[in-house]
């Protein structure tokens, strides 16, 4: 079992391209277009990675290192994140702490490569991102607080593999709505962030990558997708149950867990218009409440 | 403790030295040297006791009433030396370069002197085992502060800044005397090792009051909110070096007397543990969002000093709770976590005030929307400020990170115990430092992406110029410091042992060890393992990226500003800016002034904005307390006219009265 865990990262780093894809063919099948092929981010890594680079000559080393660090970063938290509920490669209690700071890291490297551009635009989605992050991770801990409170270990795995039960009620199903704000937060889907408005002045986090190309969006672009497939395997850990059996089966309802997740995200965005900036944060703090509440019910 | 007298005769003689060289410039080397080679003597003796595990003890001669020359260098002491004697040698060698370019050819003696005078009165505090000499030293520490603060006395702000200061600190020993009184009249003496017996045989009440009593004192010194307000002006007024010094190690002697109360107050009520612990939400949420609302820099970082204290606060509360309710695990894992950021605040803080006057040198101002695009132009000072604001962002793998964890760490098993009051504390804990983790995260993105990335908003800094070698080498050493510091954590919390023994006095050492064996594992997994692994792969993603650059056109080009032609560097996003969002939604709590003209029109003539934040806890509480306490005490104004015969007879009055008093109760 503790091998086959191994194989859960690889499953991430070949798949995660593919949630993007699905959530674009959703928002298309709602629109009545025929969309973008499914592997479309496949293509367009395979596309940048061939390409050269243009730097800015503001920038500094700093803006090269940004891209590199945020994607070891969500490399690392990979090997914490379970895949739904089977029990990541690396479990340790305190490793849910270390996982939002991981995330934290990549935001960090993100943010300064952004302002090391000097461009006003990407200093407005460094200044959002770090705003709506400052909200979302209290959410974010206090939510999984309240199911460590159930029993059991508290860490990530021992959190998510110990919901034993089929769909959640109560405190998990509270947890769940906090998880997927954050997660839809995060990875700047609607109703936080638009990906696909074309007015920079509205975007979050598309707008702070603006000037990077070839290799380093590459890199950008792909650890968006991983940064999906994490807090993804979260949501779907609380959500999804189990069904006894092999690991094999196991891992493939999760990896269509996940792709399940791909197509409700692509239903919300066709559903949903963009929250006004000044919305968010209690969107955001709302999420907080939910945590709270998760709590105050996992003590009765 | 014979190698720690000489360090601190070493630095006595050097400071001594350099008063008398007085405007040579050997006035800077002889204070600095005493300093440094003090510096290190008392790090080895403070390091033989943490890790040889037998306390020293020395008793000279003081005919002092009620007073001892009783110095006792055990392990918690010898914890709070490292730091101390760590940053005062560091901050020395910076302060040679700094202080020829501040002193504007001023007599820099009595500012040597005072600085090493300082570091020798704290080194006093930490090991003094007595009432009176633990007095008397805090007291020395606190004026030779003062005369460092107020150094550039011709500025107007930086006298109100000494003087604010002068009457905190006063105001917070008025408390500590109380305390000592109210403790030898238990006792029946002052010194150290009779309180803890005789508060045995003291009223259960008796504990709780002197707890507070403690909490008020030291808490000024420390910076508790809202006992901070002298920090914010008197950090920004001081010297660089000293600044560093005083934020990194003189504010951590209020922490000392806390814990060294908690070893002598026997077992405190939970309630005391609950409240370090709402100090600490209270301090570290509202000490990082006015940080945030700051423009200046060293102000800004004078707050994060407030938000660290109270990350201290939150880890001493839950080791408080978890003594109280027999959890050796909890208690373990907060006292250690609160320990161990002390060390780890006192590199990181050091180092960012350090970088801050590097850069108030070189840029000529310390507002932050002036500055811009430093990290090409000082890559030094650039670099080492990074890795200081990342560290203290509580980013991993870097031992701002390594400490936050423990606590953390403390506040989840909190949080699982089936006692309500533990799950309350450990919420609030998890809730807290999340929140304190994203605003600081978001506070040092802003200092320095504004700062050291973009272009230079201003003339000056776009002549700034790297600082001097006796500048940078403290800052890199220091800054590797705090990922050393980092990577160790593992061993430096085993060192931890002897001092969580005396904060347990009542749990089985094999309970402390075992909890101390658990928290280095998760360290070794957490820190140390994830750097290592971070490393590896940041290098393997490095070296694709330039193969897969090797052969291709790599140029360079301007920043794309969404088609427009002509950007210039005062489009760029500012730290008002950077930070405005984010605080609009603590209005309610900061109450920032905004002021100015806004564009007007179709055709707008020249608009502006400005904002400030001064500090609520001053604007509500002290000032109008102070202004009610001088009406009231302005009725007594009659007794005071100035003629000195009247006053020559309140004295003989009162020595009448007293003589008068003496007979008749004998």
């Amino acid at each position: 079992m503790r091998l086959l865990a191994l194989l859960q990262p690889l499953l991430a780093l070949l798949f995660a391209p593919l949630l993007p894809g699905v959530i674009n063919r959703t928002k298309a099948f709602f629109a009545g277009r025929r969309g973008p092929p499914l592997l479309q981010a496949y293509y367009d890594l395979g596309k940048l990675l061939r390409k050269g680079a243009v730097y800015s000559r503001t920038t500094t080393w700093l803006f090269r290192a940004g891209p590199l660090v945020t994607l070891a970063a969500l490399g690392v938290a990979l090997l914490l994140t379970p895949l739904g509920r089977l029990p990541a490669p690396l479990a340790f209690e305190g490793d849910l702490i270390l996982f939002a700071y991981l995330l934290g890291l990549g935001r960090f490297c993100t943010v300064l490569a952004a302002l090391d551009t000097g461009s006003s635009f990407e200093g407005m989605g460094a200044s959002r991102e770090m705003q709506f992050a400052a909200f979302a991770e209290p959410a974010l801990l206090l939510g999984l607080a309240a199911l460590a409170l159930r029993g059991g270990g508290w860490s990530l795995s021992s959190l998510l593999s110990g919901l034993t039960e089929g769909l959640p009620g109560g405190g998990p199903a509270l947890v769940a709505a906090a998880v997927l704000i954050v997660f839809l937060a995060e990875n700047a889907r609607l109703p936080v962030d638009d990906p696909n408005t074309h007015l920079e002045l509205t975007m979050i986090h598309e707008v702070m990558v603006l000037d990077h190309g070839g290799v380093d969006f590459a890199f950008v672009q792909y650890g968006a997708a991983l940064k999906l497939w994490i807090l993804g395997a979260l949501v779907v850990g609380i959500v999804l149950p189990l069904p006894p059996g092999s690991w094999g089966l196991r891992a493939a309802v999760s990896v269509a867990g996940l792709l399940g997740l791909a197509v409700v995200v692509g239903v919300i965005e066709s559903c949903l218009a963009r929250l006004r900036l000044l919305r968010v944060p209690q969107l955001l703090v709302g999420a907080g409440a939910l945590a709270v509440l998760a709590l105050l019910v996992a003590l009765r | 403790m014979t190698l720690l007298l000489i360090a601190l005769l070493l630095m006595l003689a050097g400071g001594l030295a350099a008063l008398a060289a007085g405007r040579s410039a050997w006035s800077a080397r002889l204070g600095a040297g005493g300093a440094v080679t003090g510096g290190l003597a008392g790090l080895a003796a403070a390091l033989r006791v943490l890790l040889g595990g037998t306390p020293e003890s020395v008793r000279l001669p003081w005919s002092v009433p009620y007073g001892s020359f009783h110095l006792h260098l055990d392990a918690l002491s010898a914890f709070f030396l490292i730091p101390l004697f760590l940053l005062a040698a560091l901050a020395a060698v910076y302060g040679i370069g700094y202080m020829r370019k501040a002193a504007h050819g001023r007599n820099q003696g009595p500012s040597w002197f005072y600085y090493n005078l300082l570091t020798v009165s704290m080194a006093v505090v930490l090991v003094a085992h007595n009432g009176v000499l633990f007095l008397t030293a805090w007291e020395t520490m606190s004026l030779a502060s003062f005369f460092l603060v107020t150094f550039e006395h011709e500025e107007p702000r930086v006298r109100a800044a000494g003087w604010m200061y002068l009457v905190a600190t006063h105001l917070g020993t008025a408390f500590l005397v109380a305390m000592f009184l109210w403790l030898g009249h238990y006792a029946g003496s002052l010194d150290f090792d009779t309180f803890a017996s005789a508060l045995a045989a003291a009223p259960p009440a008796a504990a709780g009051g002197l707890f507070l009593l403690a909490v008020i004192g030291f808490g000024t010194k420390a910076g508790f909110m809202p006992l901070h307000v002298w920090l914010p002006e008197a950090h920004p007024a001081a010297p660089s070096h000293v600044s560093a010094l005083m934020s990194g190690v003189m504010i951590k002697t209020g922490i000392y007397g806390i814990v060294r109360a908690l070893t002598f107050l026997g077992a405190l009520p939970a309630w005391c543990g609950g409240l370090l612990l709402a100090i600490g939400v209270v301090s570290g949420v509202l000490g990082v969002l006015f940080a945030l609302a700051q423009h200046d820099l060293k102000r800004l970082l004078a707050y994060h000093s407030v938000e660290n204290i109270g990350i201290i606060a939150l880890g001493l509360g839950v080791g408080l709770l978890g003594r109280a309710g027999g959890l050796p695990a909890v208690a373990v894992l907060g006292f250690a976590g609160a320990l161990f950021h002390v060390l780890n605040h006192a590199l990181f803080k050091g180092l960012l005030f350090l970088g801050a006057g590097a850069v108030a040198q070189a840029a000529g101002t310390r507002e932050l929307d002036r500055l811009g695009g430093l990290l090409k132009r000082m890559p030094w000072t650039g670099l080492t400020f990074l890795i200081g604001a990342a560290a203290i962002a509580g980013l991993p793998p870097l031992n701002g990170f390594a400490s936050e964890l423990l606590v953390y760490v403390g506040g989840f098993r909190s949080l699982l115990q089936p006692v309500p009051r533990l799950v309350l504390a450990g919420a609030a804990v998890v809730g807290a430092l999340a929140l304190i983790g994203g605003l600081a995260a978001a506070c040092f993105a802003k200092a320095f992406g504004i700062m050291f990335l973009g272009e230079p908003r201003h003339a000056d800094s776009a002549g700034a110029m790297e600082v001097g070698w006796t500048q940078r080498i403290p800052m890199a050493m220091l800054a590797g410091g705090c990922i050393l510091a980092g990577l160790l954590a593992p061993w430096i919390i085993r060192g931890l042992t002897p001092v969580l023994r005396q904060l347990l006095p009542a749990t089985a050492p094999e309970a402390i060890s075992g909890a101390v064996r658990a928290a280095s594992a998760l360290e070794r997994i957490a820190v140390t393992g994830v750097g290592v692994l971070l490393t590896i792969v940041i290098a393997t993603l490095a070296l694709v990226r330039r193969r897969l650059l090797a052969d291709r056109p790599v140029t360079v080009a301007g920043t794309w500003d969404c088609g427009y032609a002509r950007p210039s560097p005062r489009m760029q996003y500012t730290a008002s800016s950077f930070a405005q969002p984010l605080l609009d939604n603590f209005h309610a709590l900061l109450r920032s002034r905004r002021g100015g003209t806004p564009p007007a029109g179709i055709f707008p003539a020249p608009s502006s904005f400005h904002s400030s934040t001064p500090d609520s806890g001053q604007r509500y509480l002290f000032n109008p307390l102070f202004a009610r306490l001088a009406g009231l005490l302005g009725r007594f104004r009659w007794l005071q006219h100035g003629r000195v015969h009247l006053y020559v007879l309140y004295i003989a009055v009162t020595l009448l009265a007293l003589l008068l008093w003496k007979l008749g109760g004998s």
